[in-house]
């Protein structure tokens, strides 16, 4: 029982880190609270399916294809909407905001609520594991996501691209000085947000089914795990995850189901109250809080 | 390209700016007219509309209430997602106090009023300290956890919810009650904002650490709006309990939270009135769009963003200028 739980919670902390992700790497870079987080993840899902069922495509090549697409979307949401309001809050959130609404209510107005509406596993085998069966799928969810993160790691730290985001990141002003256009790395960061979203889409949705809700569960998942460990900070990201993933199973085991959500808010807000710029939050604590 | 436009202020707006040149009923309709139109609507529309739009006008009045409280929270800093917890937060209160001890819905909505605001404060006072997107963010979790809350834990009637409430005396009541609540926290709060309280917290939304440097306790003030907001809200949450006789878990829907926001954007951020307005145009339009159903949050969406990119000064500032001011193009010296 104990292994299995902790097993179950490494999955869910995965999960966790791998929705976060996108979230945390657009506004780590941009700025941009990107509020339509959840809309993509459900828009990438639906595409592959979509692909996959009416046109008929194989699962590869739709999945490619949605996850392209998602990230133009991305792209060209900065490019219309958000460029003409940058800088203020307030607009970016009611903006991004109100595209998220759009995306999941149309989908809700055209009717893609139901079972069927699920994507296929990668790999239908599964193994055994201290005892307790872990199917496929969920191994390569925790695999993808390490990889990920190291992929991304390597990323921002090795290549002239990643570099010039952690520059912008750390200081807009000088990093404009040494030539690095803000506005198009902050559209390749709203865009690659908008791809982590649809590549978490493509591996995670196929555990269950998708649906408009999942969309808003999405956002507050990102929204609740970015806080605790701290906006814009990717070892926080990391660590909030496992810290929300094993609470949650825990309770899921040893309470009961209906719990894991308050375990959540209750974690959230206890980290708003003691630490609010979240746990490896340190360099932005005066511009968050004051 | 070298023409640019002009604004210039009319010569009734230069000469009415100062009281005593009010010598006309001209000057006088001028500067009174804008304010006595909406108290005129309030007043009269109930007489003239039949029952269905009559319930129509009580969410147009809700909604107003919704969206003010929300402009109100806008202008000391505090950009909220969730106007629906507030919103909740009365109805449960009025809901508990009706369903288990009874009280009359002439008492339940006042104390609810207060008490909804009490506990929607208390929730975000541990954030009061968060600014810009942060706030943001909890707000929005906050209704959306505090349902599961009530599922997980089956309090307050849990996904049943309460009903039989004991029901307001009849619908001129409750539509005047609404009415003239709305026409008071439409000047009274519009007062508010341009006396000397006021200017503390549009400083906290301008500047909030020179606002500190002035020796302001600004937690104490964004408290106090906090407290302002929620409780007018409240209200309107409450009011709607004893107009459906029911309370459950869709008071913290995310309608209660995006219908304001899209009411306050639509209408003019900044000036209380603009929420008004906003509401006023975009309930009605919602029950006329009423038979594209869910079509409906779609359409509020794109409301948004179309309002936030192309005029996001809102409807009623642009209505002001265009009252106030009349425009020319002229050329620009070489």
């Amino acid at each position: 029982m104990l292994a299995g739980t902790i097993i179950y919670a490494i999955i869910n902390s995965a999960i966790l880190a791998m929705i976060a992700m996108g979230f945390n790497l657009t506004f780590g870079i941009s700025g941009v609270a990107n509020f339509a987080y959840g809309a993509f993840y459900v828009l990438a899902a639906y595409g592959v399916w979509i692909l996959i069922h009416l046109v008929g495509l194989p699962y590869a090549a739709a999945a490619l294809i949605s996850i392209g697409l998602t990230t133009v979307l991305g792209a060209l949401m900065y490019r219309l909407v958000l460029m003409r309001v940058k800088g203020q809050a307030l607009s970016e959130v009611i903006a991004t905001f109100g595209i998220g609404l759009v995306i999941l209510e149309l989908f809700r107005y055209l009717g893609f609520v139901g079972f069927e509406y699920t994507l296929p596993v990668l790999s239908d085998k599964s193994l055994i594991i201290a005892g307790t069966y872990v199917d496929m799928q969920r191994i390569l969810i925790v695999v993808l996501t390490a990889a990920m993160i190291a992929g991304l790691w390597i990323f921002a730290h090795h290549t002239s691209l990643g570099l010039a985001f952690r520059g912008i990141a750390q200081d807009e002003r000088t990093a404009l000085t040494f030539g690095m256009d803000s506005d198009r790395i902050a559209a390749l960061a709203v865009s690659m947000g908008a791809a982590l979203a649809a590549i978490a889409a493509v591996i995670i949705v196929p555990l269950g089914s998708i649906s408009p809700e999942e969309g808003y569960d999405v956002l507050i998942k990102a929204l609740a795990v970015c806080i605790i460990g701290g906006l814009g900070s990717t070892g926080g990201v990391i660590l909030a995850s496992f810290v929300i993933g094993f609470a949650e199973r825990f309770t899921d085991s040893y309470i009961g189901s209906h719990w894991t959500m308050i375990v959540s808010l209750a974690a959230l807000l206890a980290v708003l109250v003691i630490k609010p710029s979240g746990l490896f939050g340190h360099q932005k604590e005066l511009e968050e809080r004051i | 390209m070298n023409k640019r436009k002009e604004r210039i202020d009319r010569g009734i707006r230069a000469r009415s700016q100062d009281i005593f040149v009010l010598c006309s009923w001209r000057e006088m309709l001028y500067l009174a007219g804008p304010r006595l139109l909406p108290i005129a609507l309030c007043l009269l529309l109930p007489l003239v509309l039949d029952v269905y739009w009559q319930k129509v006008l009580l969410s147009v009045a809700v909604f107003a209430l919704l969206a003010i409280s929300w402009d109100i929270l806008a202008q000391s800093g505090m950009i909220s997602l969730g106007q629906a917890l507030f919103f909740g937060c009365g109805a449960y209160s009025a809901g508990t106090m009706n369903h288990y001890w009874g009280l009359s819905p002439l008492l339940t909505i006042p104390l609810a009023a207060i008490l909804g605001g009490l506990v929607g404060t208390l929730l975000l006072l541990p954030v009061l300290r968060l600014r810009g997107i942060y706030f943001s963010m909890v707000t929005l979790i906050l209704p959306l956890m505090l349902v599961r809350i009530i599922e997980a834990t089956k309090i307050f009637g849990g996904t049943e919810g309460l009903s039989g409430m004991q029901p307001l005396p009849s619908i001129w009541f409750e539509l005047y009650l609404i009415l003239t609540l709305t026409l008071v926290a439409l000047f009274g709060l519009r007062r508010l904002m341009d006396s000397d309280y006021g200017l503390v917290l549009k400083g906290i939304n301008d500047n909030d650490r020179s606002v500190i440097n002035a020796g302001i306790n600004i937690y104490w003030f964004k408290a106090q709006a906090l407290f302002i907001a929620a409780a007018i809200a409240a209200f309107a949450g409450a009011f709607m309990t004893h107009v459906y006789m029911f309370v459950g878990m869709p008071v913290f829907a995310l309608d209660y939270s995006i219908l304001p926001i899209a009411a306050a954007v639509v209408g003019g951020p900044g000036t209380l009135a603009g929420a008004f307005t906003g509401a006023l145009i975009l309930v009605p339009l919602s029950e006329a769009l009423r038979g594209i159903g869910g079509l409906r949050i779609v359409f509020y969406g794109l409301f948004l963003v179309v309002f936030i990119v192309a005029l996001p000064e809102g409807i009623f500032h642009y209505i002001q200028r265009k009252y106030h001011q009349f425009e020319r193009w002229v050329e620009v010296d070489a």
